[in-house]
């Protein structure tokens, strides 16, 4: 019959141009010989526009000298320096003001965070205003008013504020004693290090007897007493060879001391506190994903709210907090950047004055982005591992 | 059967008492939400010590010691600072946004052509609100409106050159004109732009893919500036000699890429999101990859990850006043740049612009976050767990 041999006949695959994987690999030929062509394009027009320009290219410029000076050196740097210190002193500050604001951003974020939470209608109204103003001005704003709201504003040096512990504040920065390291102070260094030690090994030596016998050992106060306890014993043993050098005041300016730059003092300042507005929204979230259930279970189990706290519910709500956390490190990372607008030589700063005096445009935009994924990478490995500390430890 | 005298049952439900004068009214909300414990006690106090050492200071500076008009700095500053206000005196200078409000709104577009960026505003606020209110009908031909025309629209009275308008270059906009635009700009693109890499990055094919993820995750990893930088310098090299670009357009090319990468990574989790057996029912449907995505997918993945698109619009909003970077004023930028007028120099100026700007700053980025929290209220169809 017909329909029989209709049957028997191979199936009808249609039109090849139908099929998916040849109408992929055509896309995907399509694409790559466009890429090709502009990238070709590019090159060209590159090459072109640098011989036209008489711009050298390679990385040789690296070993220049820079001839600019920077104002926050952390290490030794001239403008007889080379351009290739130059960018990394830049490199060091941006990784100074990204360290120092990630601490004060976290410690901020988490007590405004947890403020918001709380019974109390005062303080969590306060939270919310510092959350809802900071997450909706630019970071750049928040700068410019650290820089030229405030700062600049302070009172010339000669009728510096004068705050505690002998330190100063006026137009010129923040002032304060500089420690002075004598003969034998690498005593007390070696004793923290040890110190730290000491604490790490009680601790997994009180886990493992509280695992075997259900007894507890008080592991925190011994701790603070090793790390601290230590280095002070170390201290006066080596004969207090630590001193304190500091600010005096003179006519025009204050001398001695350590002085912080109004630069980096707005940075610092602004990035903490308009990261810490994203970190608390983070934190809050994070404490309200624990379900109720796990307070009152934990209770019912007989635990006292402090142990509840950090055994029960601290432990989930890190779960949740630590991802989204580290991206809000790697944006105040990234804001770093904004260092240039007024004037402290980050990475961009640097490297973008070096990109200036050499013309060397293509080396020097990869260098910054070069850098900043590395900075970018560091930090999400850091955080991967805590973060794979914390996660649930499931079958 | 035996009467009972019923006399005695009460006929009607006894009235409520009212509730015990300890769980009612201000005092018992006081003694909840302020005094329970002495832990809370204790912050109660640090929290009405902060507002006390805060607000009458803010208010006192920000409207009664403020000066709201006046011809040139002498009204802002003190005797000392050459001014005619008393020693000691601290208030903001609003005389300042005052006389260069116009600065602050157009930069230096030309005075008597300044009808023309606020013809726009009226013409973006008129197309823009039936669009944002559910109820008002024809959403699609709005959207044309908004989308299409508008920006020809606006791009032919912004620029002009043609109709008779004189030309203005864009070096000559500023303000919260460049904020506004680069940003309304930047959304438009940023949007569909960040879907197709989305879309690329979970397609099967290899080179796309590849192609994608490069893009998005190289995007991602540096800073914004640096994005800048790369497009305002390095463009002009890639292009052949001669061929120049527009600052304007660079700094609108350099945000919308920024952008797109973000919006990318919104999207993808929306696409992520939406449960295998709607890619599958869509396939055994026989619909084509774009009619899978366009009429199944999409709609639903897009109306998932609603915050996170307003919140990468809320980003983008805030990262347009990084191109004073490249020189270019927009309302930061111009603020920033008044404050070397000599006219107006004082010690209450900067903060006073400042904070004028990041008030405009505020409301946008405001709006806009509580413009998302409604929508997403009213699209919430369960689907979330």
């Amino acid at each position: 019959m017909a329909s029989q041999e209709v049957l028997r006949e191979e199936p009808s695959r249609g039109s090849f141009i139908n099929d998916p994987r040849v109408r992929g690999i055509f896309y995907q030929a399509v694409v790559v010989i466009v890429l090709v062509v502009s990238v070709w394009w590019i090159v060209q027009n590159v090459i072109d526009n640098l011989q036209r320009l008489h711009i050298a290219s390679g990385f040789g410029f690296l070993n220049g000298r820079a001839g600019f000076d920077i104002s926050d050196t952390p290490i030794a740097y001239t403008s007889d320096s080379t351009y290739g210190r130059a960018i990394i002193v830049g490199l060091i500050n941006t990784i100074i003001v990204a360290v120092a604001g990630i601490i004060t951003a976290t410690l901020i974020g988490f007590i405004v965070g947890i403020g918001r939470l709380s019974k109390n209608w005062l303080i969590s109204k306060i939270c919310t205003v510092y959350v809802e103003i900071f997450r909706n001005i630019p970071p750049l704003l928040v700068i410019f008013f650290w820089y030229s709201g405030v700062l600049a504003v302070l009172p010339a040096p000669r009728d510096s504020y004068n705050l505690p512990f002998g330190s100063y504040l006026n137009q010129r920065g923040f002032y304060f004693p500089r420690p002075v390291w004598g003969e034998g102070s690498w005593l007390i260094l070696v004793a923290f290090v040890v110190g730290i030690a000491m604490a790490w090994f009680v601790a997994r030596k009180a886990r493992q007897r509280q695992m075997a016998t259900g007894q507890q050992f008080p592991v925190f106060w011994t701790s603070v007493a090793l790390i601290v306890g230590l280095p002070l014993l170390a201290y006066a043993l080596s004969g207090f060879p630590l001193s304190f050098d500091f600010p005096k005041q003179s006519t025009f300016n204050l001398t001695g001391g350590f002085q912080v730059k109004p630069e980096f003092l707005s940075l610092y300042l602004a990035l903490s506190c308009y990261t810490a507005a994203f970190i608390a929204e983070i934190v809050r979230a994070g404490i309200r994903g624990v379900s109720k259930g796990q307070t009152e279970a934990a209770a019912a189990l007989g635990l006292r709210s402090g142990s509840i706290l950090r055994l029960v519910v601290v432990p989930q709500a890190m779960r949740i907090v630590i991802p989204p956390l580290t991206s809000q490190y790697l944006n105040l990372t990234k804001n770093s950047s904004l260092a240039i607008a007024i004037g402290y030589p980050d990475l961009t700063a640097t490297a973008g004055t070096v990109l200036n005096q050499t013309g060397q445009a293509v080396e020097g935009v990869l260098i910054m982005m070069v850098a900043y994924l590395i900075l970018s990478l560091v930090t999400s490995a850091v955080m991967n591992v805590v973060n794979a500390r914390m996660a649930l430890v499931e079958r | 059967m035996q009467e009972h005298d019923m006399s005695w049952v009460r006929t009607e439900m006894a009235l409520a008492e009212p509730a015990p004068a300890s769980v009612r009214g201000l005092g018992a909300w006081v003694r909840q939400n302020l005094i329970g414990s002495v832990g809370d006690a204790i912050l109660t106090v640090i929290g009405i010590a902060l507002v006390i050492m805060i607000l009458p200071q803010v208010i006192n500076w920000a409207f009664i010691n403020a000066q709201w008009t006046g011809p040139d700095r002498t009204v802002c500053a003190t005797v000392a600072q050459g001014g005619i206000q008393p020693d000691g005196w601290s208030g903001a200078c609003w005389a300042f946004v005052n006389a260069k409000f116009g600065q602050f709104m157009f930069g230096t577009y030309p005075v008597e052509e300044r009808w023309r960026p606020i013809l726009v505003a009226i013409l973006f606020v008129a197309l823009l609100v039936p669009m944002l209110v559910p109820r008002v009908p024809r959403k699609g031909l709005n959207a044309i409106l908004l989308f299409l025309v508008l920006p020809i629209v606006s791009f032919v009275l912004l620029i002009g050159g043609m109709f008779g308008l004189p030309h203005v270059e864009t070096s000559r906009w500023g303000g919260l004109l460049v904020t506004l635009s680069l940003s309304f700009v930047g959304i438009a693109v940023s949007l569909p732009l960040g879907t197709v890499l989305a879309l690329g990055r979970r397609s099967k094919m290899p080179i796309v893919k590849m192609l994608c993820i490069i893009f998005i995750e190289a995007v991602r990893g540096i800073p914004l500036i640096t994005v800048l930088f790369f497009v305002s310098v390095m463009l002009p090299l890639f292009l052949p000699a001669g061929v120049s670009f527009d600052k304007y357009l660079r700094a609108l090319i350099g945000v919308s890429l920024f952008a797109a990468a973000y919006m990318a990574e919104v999207v993808r989790g929306g696409l992520q999101a939406i449960p295998k057996g709607q890619y599958e029912g869509a396939d055994s449907l026989g619909l084509g990859y774009w009619q899978k995505m366009g009429l199944i997918v999409l709609p639903q993945a897009l109306k998932l990850v609603i915050p996170g698109i307003v919140n990468t619009f809320i980003g983008m909003f805030k990262d347009t006043s990084l191109v004073i970077i490249i020189s270019m004023f927009d309302l930061l930028g111009v603020v920033k740049q008044n404050f070397s007028d000599a006219n107006w120099a004082t010690p209450q100026t900067a903060r006073s612009g400042l904070i004028f700007a990041a008030f405009v700053f505020w409301l946008f980025c405001f709006g806009m976050s509580r413009y998302s929290m409604y929508t997403e209220r009213r699209l919430d169809t369960g689907h979330k767990r």
